[in-house]
């Protein structure tokens, strides 16, 4: 028997993709399997600790609790699209920098909520960005070095913005 | 007090530390961030191909009852379903869990149940199929009949006459009980002023981190052989056991570490998911995965944390000296107790603290109950030791009208090395200068000041701790069998290896064995540790992970060992490979071996540093012009190193003296601020200090980022979390809902300070570090609640400090509505 299917079509980093799907199937487990993108990775599977976090038309979701079906005809980004050319995006470059991440389970999803919040707001305070991402949970890092990473990145991609080197 | 000032018996000889160091003490960038940031980590999860197949755990409802009939049929038909094996197959298809716990036989755990389930979420049945969800959609087929019984969830309760029996055969819920005496414990009570006491509580929470455990495996029939990929690796010489478990012989047994997404002890060993995936793929023929979904491991992991009742009595002087303890522990181990009471052991190891505590009685009851059972949780017990003598201390120094900073002060260990009376050994420190550096850093004057003020003016309840506290590292063996006056197993080897290789250009190659990365960073703590002994960069080193099959011997991560011991083996392995260039390098540049030394990454000629070969140039000679050498020149350039522990001792035969067990004895001061909301029992910090000194630092960075994260665990420990059962055993905290994993909003922002005294015994004199942080802030933020609350007479002895448990003792003093 058949599983019953649904086509969808969507944008992922900005490739198209056709494909069909259980009604059911997750989207985390359409991007990690179905479209072989690891980096998305399954915290609690019940929506609290926001490993899962990628954006979807640009606003974070959580893909662990989000069907693939209702991705159809959006625009989904995923940790595999922050770094451009071989240059790791200025969140990455500063979360290894800062050491704003240890075992990096809770990284892609962490990178891609401080994302959606640097685009709110390109100039966060600490206690702005530590309230923003009191959405996602970090057991390694105690939050401190994510925060100053954050802060870190939002100044280089001002500079970058405002045209002066960072 | 025992101090022991001249040469010890059985210590390793003093090193003399450099100086100058280039990589050591640089917090560089870690060498493992890339790949985690570009999302290809290679967690287990992603490294299921396509074909393999997905198993998925029955898990018990009842936290105690007998298993009646399994009706498998209709899973077994169900779609793409290969294989179902309730536990009474699995009980024929593999031996019992490896367990290093007193008397197995008489409480055999298994990797699902077979006769009884013990607890809520116990496995009782595995289902192999196509995908996780068609093996879920089979799981609702089965059908189980449960013959439920009466359960029991309190330790004292379970020790009682007439309490259900977890293990019948054991004809008790009590798995161990001793109690021990180290120095004249009647001595010191007997002349003491006052007689401190207290009972205290401590609930179990765990690491839960946001990974959970698996493995994919594949048996191989043609060659009898399993290959297993997991999370979980650690104990690689005690891998014969999970072997044992699979029935295959061990060298048939490849485990092989893939990066860990956090386990702070969670993860120790190869456990159940291993097995089952073992299991699962010699059944079915094919590769299996097994990872645990949230569920599976907050009521499955077999590592919840310490779950303890302690009765102390504190015997003083009035002016405050603090003379002998007896500790009376009662601990929760759940339903099965694999790791025995090696977390009293832990406690143990550092038991009197940073004082002059002369003599311990030490009295520890393990119970049974219908609880998923304990594991490792970062501080492996020693962290509760630490809180409760810190209560202790506090509480001695509210009765007897004393500053409890003072009291802490005046009662430090100042000579070093400095045995304590369990027989373990301190070899270094200065704890009043971490203690001032800490009130300093905290401003501790100014929030004095600012207590007052508020409290007066504004009606506000701001409490400061100040705890002064031991941090452990690097364990010996003997610390799990020393219990035992008869052991079965006294083994005394905690080894760890690593292997360089040098290529023909120069490149650097370590290999680790049994070291999973955990969120630890052992490629960046190698890499440092390579580059100091090469001159190169560490980010020009590769490090290689080994399966645990033709490995070398290797324990593991755990117990704040990895740095030290990886220091030891990198240096071992180093000074042969340096041995063998010198030959080399003496030979080609027609010079004695000792006229050579080594200076920016080769060999030199002394007085005449013009003449020199780095070690690229001895490596491609070595590796390629085997005629440019004497016969008895190899080719090639590598070595390995097996280090062993630097400083373990024997306990003593009537176990009056434990022996040195675990030596390398860090410190810390922790001082936090904050305040309780009388009205609702909330507690919010204000400021948050913290200094350590585990001895030389390799990455400053680094041991902060541990400092920070281990305290964010400690504050969930100390506020928030909590795994609750419930008088019938059902887990009431079974997610992320319930149970209450700090966010940046709960955690504050610290201000970290280091001091460093190196140990005398370990390379560049490292002490482990890796636990600090939950060592210290459980004892630090119960320390200050109270101090908030101490003008209302009012004191928490029980964590976590929930807002209704601080409401209800407010309102047990007459504080609240």
């Amino acid at each position: 028997m058949a599983p019953d299917t649904r086509t969808i079509s969507l944008t992922v980093n900005g490739q198209p993709h056709v494909a069909q799907v259980e009604p059911r199937r997750l989207l985390v487990d359409f991007l990690r399997e179905d479209l072989g993108l690891p980096g998305t990775h399954i915290g609690c599977e019940h929506g609290v600790c926001g490993t899962c976090t990628v954006l979807l038309n640009g606003a974070s979701i959580r893909s662990c609790i989000t069907l693939a079906v209702q991705a159809d005809g959006a625009s989904i980004d995923t940790v595999e699209g922050l770094a451009q050319g071989g240059e790791l995006h200025p969140l990455q470059d500063e979360f290894s920098a800062k050491q704003g991440l240890q075992c990096g389970y809770c990284t892609p999803g962490m990178l891609m909520r401080a994302r959606e919040i640097l685009a709110e707001n390109p100039d966060p305070s600490p206690d702005q960005v530590r309230e923003a991402i009191a959405s996602n949970l970090c057991r390694c890092t105690g939050y401190q070095f994510i925060t100053e990473a954050v802060i870190s990145a939002a100044a280089r991609m001002r500079a970058t913005r405002e045209g002066v080197a960072p | 007090m025992t101090t022991v000032n001249q040469a010890t018996p059985g210590a390793p000889p003093v090193r003399d530390h450099s100086a100058s160091r280039r990589w050591v003490g640089q917090s560089i960038r870690r060498v493992e961030d890339p790949k985690f940031l570009l999302g290809r980590g290679g967690y287990i999860a992603d490294r299921i191909t396509p074909g393999t197949l997905h198993a998925a755990v029955l898990r018990s409802p009842f936290a105690h009852a007998r298993i009646g009939r399994i009706e498998t049929a209709a899973a077994l038909a169900a779609p793409g379903v290969h294989a179902v094996i309730t536990g009474r197959e699995a009980a024929e298809l593999c031996d019992p869990m490896p367990d290093f716990g007193p008397d197995p036989a008489k409480h055999t755990w298994r990797c699902l149940a077979a006769e009884k389930v013990r607890y809520v979420g116990e496995g009782v049945a595995v289902v192999v199929a196509d995908s996780r969800y068609l093996a879920e959609d089979a799981l609702e087929l089965i059908e189980v009949e449960y013959e439920p019984l009466p359960a029991v969830t309190d330790p004292e309760r379970a020790l009682a006459a007439g309490s259900p029996l977890v293990h019948e055969a054991l004809e008790s819920n009590c798995a161990y009980e001793r109690s021990f005496d180290f120095g004249d414990v009647e001595r010191d009570f007997a002349e003491a002023d006052v007689v401190i006491r207290d009972r205290l509580r401590w609930h179990r929470s765990g690491g839960q981190p946001l990974e959970t455990v698996g493995a994919i495996a594949e048996y191989d029939q043609g060659t009898g052989s399993f290959t297993i990929d997991t999370n979980t690796l650690s104990f690689t010489s005690y891998l014969f056991m999970a072997a044992g478990t699979l029935k295959v012989p061990v060298n048939k047994l490849d485990i092989r570490p893939v990066p860990a997404g956090g386990s702070f002890g969670s993860k120790l060993f190869a456990n159940k998911p291993a097995v089952i995936a073992g299991m699962c793929a010699r059944k079915t023929g094919r590769r299996v995965a097994y990872l645990e979904d949230r569920s599976d491991n907050i009521a499955n992991c077999d590592h919840h944390g310490s779950d303890r009742v302690y009765d102390v009595e504190l015997a003083m002087m009035r002016d405050g000296t603090m003379r002998g303890i007896k500790i009376d522990v009662v601990d929760d181990y759940g339903a099965y107790i694999q790791f025995g009471v090696g977390h009293h052991g832990n406690a143990l190891a550092q038991v009197v603290g940073p004082y002059t505590i002369g003599s311990v009685r030490y009295r520890v009851r393990a119970a049974l109950t219908n609880k998923n059972q304990q594991g490792a949780y970062r501080g492996f017990g020693s962290e509760v030791n630490n809180w409760m003598l810190e209560q202790m201390v506090d509480k001695a120094a509210r009765e007897l009208g004393l500053d409890p900073v003072a009291v802490r002060r005046m009662n430090f260990i100042r000579d070093f090395p400095h045995f304590i009376p369990t027989g373990n050994v301190y070899d270094s420190g200065d704890y009043e200068r971490v203690l001032d550096h800490a009130l300093e850093l905290a401003r501790y004057d100014h929030w004095r000041a600012e207590q007052e003020r508020l409290r007066e003016q504004e009606g506000r309840y701001v409490g400061i701790g100040v705890i002064t506290a031991q941090e452990r590292s690097v364990f010996s063996a003997t610390e799990f069998w020393f219990w035992f006056d008869e052991p079965g197993a006294p083994v005394t080897s905690t080894p760890e290896s690593v292997s360089l290789k040098v290529d023909a250009t120069g490149g650097i190659t370590a290999v680790l064995y049994s070291c999973a990365f955990w969120g630890n960073s052992p490629e960046t703590m190698v890499a440092q540790l390579v580059a100091e002994e090469f001159d190169c960069s560490p980010y020009d080193v590769s490090i290689v992970y080994h399966g645990s099959r033709d490995g070398l011997p290797a324990t593991g991560p755990g117990g704040s060992r990895t740095t030290v011991m990886l220091a030891g083996a990198v240096e071992g392995a180093s000074a042969k490979i340096k041995e063998k260039a010198r030959r080399a390098a003496a030979h080609l540049l027609e010079i004695g071996p000792d006229d050579l030394e080594w200076a920016d990454g080769g060999f030199r000629v002394r007085g005449d540093p013009e003449r020199k070969k780095t070690l690229g140039e001895i490596a491609i000679m070595l590796h390629l012009f085997k005629h440019s050498f004497p016969e008895d020149m190899e080719s090639g350039l590598d070595a390995s190193k097996v280090f062993d522990h630097p400083y373990t001792t024997m306990p003593s035969a009537d176990r009056k003296d434990l022996g040195v067990f675990y030596p390398f004895v860090g410190h810390a001061c922790h001082v936090p601020v904050v305040e309780v909301d009388i009205e609702t029992g909330v507690v919010t910090f204000l400021n948050y200090a913290a200094v350590h000194d585990c001895g030389t630092l390799v990455n400053p960075r680094s041991l902060a980022g541990h400092i920070v994260g281990g305290t964010a665990q400690g504050i969930g420990t100390a506020l928030y979390e909590e795994f609750v059962y419930d008088d019938d055993g059902q887990l009431l905290s079974s997610s992320f809902m319930d149970y209450l994993i700090p966010t940046a909003m709960e955690v504050p922002e610290l201000t970290i300070g280091h001091v460093e005294t190196p140990s005398p015994y370990t390379p560049h004199g490292i002490k482990g570090g890796g636990e600090g942080g939950r060592m210290m802030a459980p004892a630090a933020i119960n320390a200050a609640v109270n101090d908030a609350l101490a003008p209302l007479g009012v004191r928490l002895s029980e964590l976590p400090m929930t807002p209704e448990r601080i409401l209800a003792a407010l309102r047990a003093a007459d504080h609240a509505g």
